[in-house]
């Protein structure tokens, strides 16, 4: 990596709001962190396959049933709000 | 009786020596003495635990019979159990009261088990140390002034206090195995796929697996009987037919071929943990194996790979808590945006965020190809330097870990030190193999040491076999800490 780290760019990316404090302490830190995992350079992986997956796994389809698989749950109860059967939160525009 | 093994427990239960009602509020007795120098709970269910004992003995007494019957166990709080807090030692997730219980709850549960509680563990399974929870970290059962090592800090610090027969832990990246290592206890992380993720709250989805923490390799290969094997509620649990491991235990040991990497005894160990996994291989060579030198030339690699996909997985997995559905949600915001900066910003801790931001930064536009691309072409260059190796060897030796437990705050203010301490664990992660670690010796401080035995896709059964003869020929697994 060349230059500082976007630390701005990346809590927004994220969804978090840090303190000043913590972005001067994150943003060190990540710099330490990205400078030594970027000795993967010294790798050659040109004809090499990723692996996203360390056990073979293949694709199996089946019927799309309706199942009632909680049927004692209300999902709404779990809500930290909610309102006239739906999820309630604060306005989006 | 709560020093009994799992095995034992089983065995006195039969004999009439006790009743589970019995044994469970002897174990509670233990943790009402010791826990105040542990702290390895989050939260104890002590009502239910009692109703489920009653019910075990009331199975027994009308000559029922089940693999686990009356034996109390204590479950990672990120293993989810219907009606009880499951809070992931967050913030976010401290009110948190799951709908269902995970698979391997519920096997447990059908199996007879008696649940007492969920142990204390590093915010969503990030960290090294427990000092990442969000409750309290938890102290080393033989040094208190020590980390008991993590994330499953609090299930290998109750099993080594005694204050349950064994628990059950996950494993991203040597969450089972180091802490086990560190509180002198024994801990499988299976191959990847055959324990069902069904109920795990997930951290990095293509290397969490759970796992037994026990006093003995026996104990585990009897819970791995009741929670592995395939499940159709977890895509990735594997269709492989699951073996009898108690049975596996007996089989013959002469002549298997132990693999010893020389990337894995190179300068960075402490002195004193080489010399016990030396130790300890000559004792398995006494046994009957044969050893052979093998290589795993791309060791070097493993952390950096670990950290860039086991971040991005977690930077993905974590988007779900918004706040909306359930956990936290920040009281002070006027609009959906502001509600989700500071719903997750009060919600996780510092860990939590780093590895977010970590995670995002190798998954954002420009930096994909260097840094998560690399990453996953890195890791099929781990896993097969494995493959390579067990051409030669049908498993391979190591220490869990370069050195004994840590102090409490020795690496907290430097994340990379803290990361690096997991070198010789994550490699069994990258490449999804199953992985044992057991007692090997202690140090003159008396910190107990970890051997680290690594198998093939598969094939717990032979690391079980091997870890079991190890234990029936040495006494390091029956000490206790003195508490």
């Amino acid at each position: 990596m060349s230059g500082k780290f976007d630390i701005d760019r990346m809590a927004h990316l994220a969804r978090l709001r840090l303190t000043d404090s913590e972005k001067v302490r994150l943003s060190e830190q990540m710099e330490t962190i990205i400078e030594y995992i970027d000795h993967l350079d010294r790798l050659n992986t040109t004809k090499v396959e990723p692996t996203s997956h360390a056990i073979p796994l293949e694709n199996v389809f089946r019927e799309d049933e309706k199942k009632q698989n909680f049927p004692d749950l209300d999902p709404l109860s779990l809500a930290p709000a909610a309102k006239n059967r739906h999820f309630e939160v604060p306005k989006i525009i | 009786m709560h020093r009994s093994t799992l095995t034992q427990a089983k065995e006195g239960l039969k004999k009439k020596q006790f009743s589970a009602l019995e044994l469970t509020e002897a174990v509670f007795k233990r943790i009402d003495q010791v826990e105040d120098n542990v702290k390895a709970f989050v939260h104890l269910t002590r009502e239910s635990a009692l109703y489920q004992a009653k019910e075990a003995d009331r199975k027994i007494a009308a000559g029922e019979d089940a693999p686990l019957l009356g034996i109390p166990l204590a479950l990672k709080d990120l293993i989810c159990t219907k009606g009880a807090r499951t809070t992931c030692s967050s913030r976010y997730l401290d009110k948190f009261v799951a709908p269902y219980d995970a698979t391997v709850t519920e096997r447990l549960k059908r199996a007879g088990a008696v649940i007492i509680g969920k142990t204390n563990m590093d915010e969503f399974a990030m960290g090294s140390s427990n000092e990442n929870s969000w409750h309290h970290p938890t102290l080393n059962p033989w040094a208190r002034d020590r980390v008991p090592g993590g994330s499953s800090g609090g299930s290998a610090a109750a099993v080594g206090a005694n204050e349950c027969m064994a628990a059950l832990g996950s494993d991203t990246g040597g969450s089972i195995r180091q802490p086990a290592s560190f509180c002198g206890i024994t801990g499988l992380k299976p191959t990847y796929g055959r324990v069902s993720r069904f109920g795990l709250v997930a951290f990095a989805s293509s290397l969490d697996q759970i796992g037994p923490m026990t006093k003995t390799v026996e104990d585990a290969a009897l819970l791995m009987n009741v929670i592995g094997g395939k499940d159709p509620l977890d895509s990735t649990s594997a269709e492989n037919a699951l073996p009898d491991f108690t049975k596996a235990l007996k089989g013959e040991i002469k002549g298997l071929k132990l693999g010893i990497p020389k990337e894995y005894f190179t300068s960075g160990i402490d002195p004193e943990v080489e010399q016990a996994v030396r130790e300890a291989i000559k004792t398995l060579e006494s046994l009957g194996m044969q050893t052979v030198e093998v290589s795993l030339p791309h060791t070097d690699y493993a952390v950096a790979t670990y950290y860039i996909l086991a971040c991005a997985e977690a930077s993905t997995n974590l988007s779900r808590y918004d706040g909306v559905r359930y956990g936290y949600r920040s009281e002070k915001s006027d609009n959906l945006l502001d509600m989700y900066l500071n719903t997750r910003s009060e919600g996780f801790g510092e860990e939590v965020k780093r590895r977010i931001i970590l995670g995002t930064f190798v998954l954002s536009s420009g930096y994909y190809d260097a840094y998560y691309l690399k990453g996953q072409k890195a890791r099929t260059l781990i896993k097969q330097d494995f493959e390579d190796a067990y051409k030669k060897c049908d498993l391979i030796v190591a220490p869990t870990c370069p050195a004994p437990a840590f102090k409490l705050g020795e690496k907290l203010d430097d994340p990379l030190q803290m990361y690096l301490a997991d070198i010789y664990t994550i490699s069994a992660n990258l490449a999804g193999i199953p992985a044992l670690s057991i007692p090997c010796g202690f140090t003159i401080d008396n910190l107990p040491i970890g051997l680290q035995l690594m198998g093939r896709h598969f094939d717990e059964e032979t690391l079980l076999k091997v870890g079991h003869h190890f234990q029936q020929n040495t006494d390091f697994h029956r000490k206790f800490a003195s508490l």
